[in-house]
C-alpha cells in the first residue's frame, strides 16, 4: 500500500503548490542574500574571543 | 471518470497565474521601471543586491495595492467587458482571497523594504498602497471625474520610493519625477477615453468624457500637457538631468504640445471622419514619451557613472 494516495485535490492544486514553493524558496534566498550583504557592510568587526583583548576595553590603549 | 472530474476541477480552480494576475503585472512593469530609474539616478550608490530587493519589494507593494483594488472593484469589473475576465469576476478567485493576499503582501513588502533599505522608503510605500487602495479605489474613483488625476498620483510615487531607498531623504529631483508621471497620466488616459467607447458609464464610474463632455476633455488634455511640459523640462536643469535628458525633454515636449493643440482644435465630427487618428497617435506617443524621459535620465546617470559628464 502506498504511504500517500494521490488525491484529486493534489492534481487540482499542483500549479499553485509548485508556484508557492518556488516563491518561498526565493524568499529564503533573498533573506539569506540580504543578511550576507548587510553583515559585509558592517566592515571589520571584533570582539572578545576567549582571551581578553585590552584594546577593546574602553579607555585602554593597545600595548605596543 | 477520475480524469474527467479532475479536468473539470482544474478549469474552475484558481491556478498560480490567477493569483499572480491579482497583482496587475502590466502596471507593475511601469512601477519597476520608474522605481529603478529613481534609485539609479540618486546620488547615493546602492549595493546591487539590496537594489534588486528594493525594486522587488516596491513591485510587490504595487501588486498588493492592485489586489486590494480588484477586491474592492469586483462589482465594477464584472460589468465592464475589459475587466470581466479578471480572477474575481470570473469566479476563479474569491474576494476574500484577494483581500487576504492584498493585506498580507502589503505588510510583507513594507516591512521587507524597511529592513532592506530604510524606514522612510517603507513609510512612503505604505502610504502609496493606502493612497491607491483607500483614497483612490474606495473613496474618489466613483465620486469624481478627476479620478484619473488622483489615480495617477498613486502611480507616480515609485520613482520617489526608489530615490528614498537609495538616499534616505527627498529633494527636488524625485519630486519632479513624481510630477512627471502624475501630470502625464491624465492626458494619456483622456486621449484613450476619446477614442475608446468604454463602459465606465454602465459601471457608474464618472469619466470626464461623460460628465463634462468631449470638448472639455480635449481642453483638459491641452492644459495638463502645458503644465507637464514645464515640469518635464525643469527636471533637465536639476542634478538628475543632463544633456541627453535635456535634448530628449525639449524634443518630446514640443511634440506633446503640438499633439495636444491638434486635439483641442478638432471637434467630434472631424475626429470621427478620420477615426480618431490624431487622438490615437497622441496616445501611442504618450507611452513612448514616459519611457524615453526615464530612459534619458538613466542614460545621463550612466554617463555620470562612467565619468563622461
Amino acid at each position: 500500500m502506498a504511504l500517500q494516495t494521490l488525491h484529486d485535490m493534489h492534481i487540482r492544486r499542483r500549479s499553485r503548490n509548485i508556484g508557492l514553493g518556488l516563491v518561498l524558496v526565493g524568499f529564503i534566498g533573498i533573506v539569506f542574500g540580504l543578511t550576507v550583504v548587510k553583515v559585509q557592510q558592517l566592515g571589520a568587526t571584533q570582539a572578545f574571543d576567549h582571551v581578553l583583548r585590552p584594546e577593546l576595553l574602553p579607555g585602554e590603549v593597545a600595548p605596543e | 471518470m477520475t480524469d474527467l472530474s479532475a479536468t473539470r476541477a482544474i478549469e474552475g480552480e484558481a491556478q498560480f497565474g490567477d493569483y499572480f494576475a491579482l497583482l496587475k503585472p502590466r502596471v507593475m512593469t511601469l512601477v519597476v521601471f520608474t522605481a529603478l530609474v529613481g534609485m539609479l539616478v540618486a546620488p547615493v550608490a546602492v549595493h546591487p543586491f539590496v537594489g534588486f530587493c528594493a525594486i522587488l519589494f516596491i513591485a510587490v507593494g504595487g501588486g498588493a495595492s492592485g489586489a486590494l483594488n480588484m477586491w474592492w472593484d469586483a462589482d465594477i469589473d464584472a460589468v465592464m467587458r475589459r475587466t470581466s475576465g479578471r480572477p474575481i469576476p470570473s469566479g476563479r478567485v474569491t474576494g476574500g482571497e484577494a483581500l487576504a493576499i492584498g493585506l498580507a503582501l502589503s505588510g510583507f513588502s513594507v516591512v521587507m523594504l524597511g529592513l532592506a533599505t530604510n524606514w522612510a522608503a517603507a513609510a512612503l510605500l505604505a502610504f502609496t498602497i493606502f493612497f491607491y487602495a483607500v483614497i483612490y479605489s474606495m473613496w474618489l474613483k466613483r465620486s469624481t471625474p478627476q479620478n484619473i488625476v488622483i489615480g495617477g498620483a498613486a502611480g507616480a510615487f515609485p520613482p520617489m520610493i526608489g530615490w528614498l531607498a537609495a538616499t534616505g531623504s527627498l529633494s527636488l529631483e524625485p519630486v519632479l519625477m513624481f510630477a512627471l508621471v502624475f501630470l502625464w497620466t491624465p492626458p494619456h488616459f483622456w486621449a484613450l477615453a476619446l477614442f475608446m467607447r468604454s463602459d465606465y458609464d454602465d459601471a457608474g464610474v464618472p469619466m470626464l468624457t461623460v460628465t463634462h463632455g468631449r470638448p472639455a476633455t480635449r481642453r483638459h488634455i491641452l492644459a495638463y500637457s502645458i503644465v507637464l511640459a514645464v515640469f518635464a523640462v525643469w527636471l533637465a536643469v536639476t542634478a538628475a538631468g543632463g544633456p541627453v535628458y535635456a535634448v530628449t525633454a525639449v524634443a518630446l515636449n514640443a511634440w506633446l504640445l503640438r499633439g495636444a493643440v491638434q486635439i483641442v482644435r478638432r471637434d467630434e465630427s472631424a475626429a470621427e471622419a478620420d477615426r480618431y487618428l490624431v487622438e490615437k497617435k497622441f496616445f501611442k506617443f504618450s507611452l513612448l514619451y514616459l519611457f524615453l524621459h526615464f530612459g534619458a535620465l538613466l542614460a545621463d546617470a550612466g554617463l555620470r557613472g562612467a565619468g563622461v559628464l
